[in-house]
């Protein structure tokens, strides 16, 4: 397409390469069981930082949304331990729950004229105060409900299981990228990110806006929370620390610029497909320790950072060459 | 008298919290003296305040380059796994102290090469570091918890001089050195220069790129000396607890002190009282009898409070609203024009 894509083929490029070193030493990684199992395991993940990367496009930040995904776990298993409410309901009432958690903040975010980073912060420490204050101990699922939407997944060639939370993450992908590149709301959020002077002569409403985005980090923290409940079958509130650190970086990862403005949708797939590669290598060779997957992923954040570095100097060099 | 001016909210909300505090628990404010040492919840605070204390020295110097060190927790891990591994190692305290500073000035150099050098956000750089900081750590100290029994070293953690806990004494020393030698050299005043626009401050001839790598390296030395306290104090390193989250109370102490996380005028001084707020509330909710699980939300609430009270809109708002009640009724409009 144009030049401002280049990061994105680059992320494309380098997991394509990734995944066919790794194929070259176990040739068994190119199977559909080991694809379905990478969407599986990091449905909960691609659900959070498809949030996360329309937050950062537009110039903003969300360290809140690990805590809501334990908050979701918490309050999902307790209301169904404590209440006869049916899932669904208590899906509908938490997913306006978050939603509403995280349009309050965009508002704060908007009329104290505060960083982002400071307001989410509140917001991290509230969302996981409020799980601590629902149950400090894990509660465990138990409802007829869950066994079917743990059990529900499709049979694909080669006996993959594409399940169903999978799915899912990929639905949330695709919405997030209607969302951010073909609608008017969109076009505000990059305009945002861009510079909120300009976007305020553009015509775009900037209270309002910032106020959706977050309140669709928090739709998608609390989806993200369902999903998490589904896969672990449980809810804990010490679970997902840390997640918006790791949301952030499979952001970053996939081609888009912290300070906003750029960046795509599909490209925070493809950071989040990358890092879950980096794990399943080293599951599958079973030599490494843990550990290495931090520091894996932070070279490979180095790497990532350095190469759009490069080609951003690239095109602006070819732009003035143009120009001269 | 400035300063006095410029601290003045921090102050304000300080004194209110012990007011809280000492509401739900009397006997918040009493120190008694037994033995050489002065004992009491105050001096509780200052003790276990110190890490973030510490932290918050250094994250006030790069927040005022309009900056952000989001690695400094995974540092202090990986500056308290070297110290522990020196140890045990059969080194001394003396070298022991001085690879954990290196190891802390190395970090810092490393973020500042990232930020001043290679150009990239502050933000992402420091991620980096933090994310590869733990498994670094875990390296060191082969997944273990290394303890250790050396007294000399633990001094720096338990250890007491002239009445008061040796942390106390280690922020204080640091937080006063740094704040006199911003003040006295013109170091300060570089320093907000590069934060207000550096490209301005390098054209007027400030060595932009040295002052940014040594303000990173600064907050890695206050990173390892929380290190050292955190590690001294409970005799072991442990790489995957120490320091973690200490980051964001760091930046919260910062943001309470009054600091713009948009660069420029920065006080030292206001952003130890923003650590010692925050540590205030933490030991107060425990010191006040609510269940340790309730401690997260107070805390966000507080935090809340106090940043209300001091966004700017606010404040603007609140002066055009007292101005519109002053002002006759004819003037009103153009009062409101104008502001």
């Amino acid at each position: 397409m144009t030049r401002r894509a280049l990061p994105l083929y680059a992320t494309i490029a380098i997991f394509l390469l990734a995944f066919f070193l790794c194929w070259l030493q176990f040739p068994f990684i190119l199977s559909t069981r080991v694809i379905g199992n990478l969407l599986t395991d990091n449905a909960y993940l691609g659900i959070v930082a498809v949030g996360m990367t329309l937050v950062i496009l537009s110039g903003g930040i969300d360290l809140s949304v690990g805590s809501v995904i334990a908050f979701s776990g918490v309050f999902i298993a307790v209301m169904l331990r404590d209440t006869g409410l049916h899932p669904l309901a208590v899906f509908a009432l938490l997913l306006a729950i978050t939603t509403g958690f995280g349009a309050a903040m965009g508002v704060l975010i908007h009329r104290l004229a505060m960083p982002p980073f400071i307001v989410t912060l509140a917001g991290m420490f509230l969302a996981r105060g409020a799980a601590y204050m629902l149950s400090i101990q894990s509660v465990p699922i138990q409802h007829p409900f869950y066994d079917v939407l743990q059990d529900a997944y499709w049979l694909m060639l080669g006996k993959g299981r594409l399940t169903l939370i999978g799915v899912l993450m990929l639905l949330s992908v695709a919405l997030g990228m209607v969302i951010a590149h073909r609608t008017r709301f969109g076009i505000s959020v990059y305009a945002l990110g861009g510079g909120e002077q300009t976007a305020r002569l553009m015509g775009v409403r900037q209270g309002r806006t910032i106020m959706l985005v977050y309140a669709y980090s928090g739709l998608m923290a609390g989806l993200s929370g369902i999903v998490f409940s589904v896969y672990t079958g449980s809810g804990y509130s010490l679970a997902t620390v840390g997640t918006e650190l790791t949301a952030i970086a499979a952001v970053v990862i996939g081609g888009t610029l912290l300070t906003g403005g750029a960046g795509y949708m599909f490209g925070t797939l493809v950071g989040v497909l990358t890092m879950g590669l980096i794990q399943t290598y080293i599951v599958f060779d079973g030599s490494l320790s843990s550990w290495w997957t931090k520091i894996v992923i932070g070279v490979l954040l180095l790497v990532f950072i350095l190469l759009q570095k490069a080609l951003l100097r690239l095109t602006r060099g070819s732009f003035s060459g143009e120009a001269g | 008298m400035s300063l006095l001016g410029r601290i003045a909210p921090q102050l304000i909300a300080l004194a209110a919290l012990v007011a809280l505090v000492s509401f739900f628990f009397p006997g918040f404010l009493s120190i008694s003296y037994h033995d050489g040492r002065l004992v009491g919840p105050v001096i509780d605070v200052l003790k276990r305040g110190a890490p973030v204390a510490l932290l918050a020295i250094g994250m006030t110097l790069v927040i005022a380059t309009r900056g952000i060190d989001l690695s400094v927790g995974t540092v202090m891990a990986i500056c308290g796994a070297v110290a522990a591994s020196a140890i045990a190692g059969g080194l001394g305290v003396g070298p022991a102290l001085l690879l954990a500073l290196g190891a802390g000035a190395l970090a810092g150099l490393w973020n500042g090469v990232l930020v001043a050098v290679v150009g990239i956000q502050p933000f992402v750089a420091t991620l980096i570091l933090m994310t590869m900081g733990r498994g670094i750590a875990q390296l060191i100290t082969e997944g273990r918890i290394l303890t250790f029994t050396d007294a000399g070293f633990a001094f720096f953690g338990s250890g007491m001089m002239l009445g008061l806990p040796v942390p106390a004494w280690m922020w204080l020393i640091a937080g006063l050195g740094t704040a006199l030698l911003m003040r006295l050299s013109a170091l300060g005043l570089l320093i907000e220069a590069i934060g207000i626009n550096r490209r301005a401050s390098a054209l007027s001839g400030v060595n932009a790129t040295v002052l940014l790598i040594a303000v990173y390296v600064a907050s890695g030395l206050c990173a390892a000396l929380a290190g050292i306290v955190v590690t001294a104090d409970i005799r072991g390193a442990d790489a995957n607890n120490a320091g973690l989250w200490l980051e964001l109370d760091a930046i919260l102490a910062v943001v309470i002190g009054g600091n713009s996380l948009l660069g420029g005028r920065f006080s030292v001084t206001a952003s130890l009282l923003g650590a010692m707020i925050i540590q205030t509330i933490d030991t107060g909710v425990l010191l006040a009898g609510f269940p340790p699980e309730y401690n997260l939300v107070i805390k966000a609430g507080l935090v809340l409070i106090i940043l209300v009270l001091q966004s700017p809109r606010i404040a603007a708002e609140w002066r055009v609203w007292r101005e519109t009640q002053r002002a006759p009724p004819p003037d009103r409009t153009r009062t409101e024009g104008g502001a």
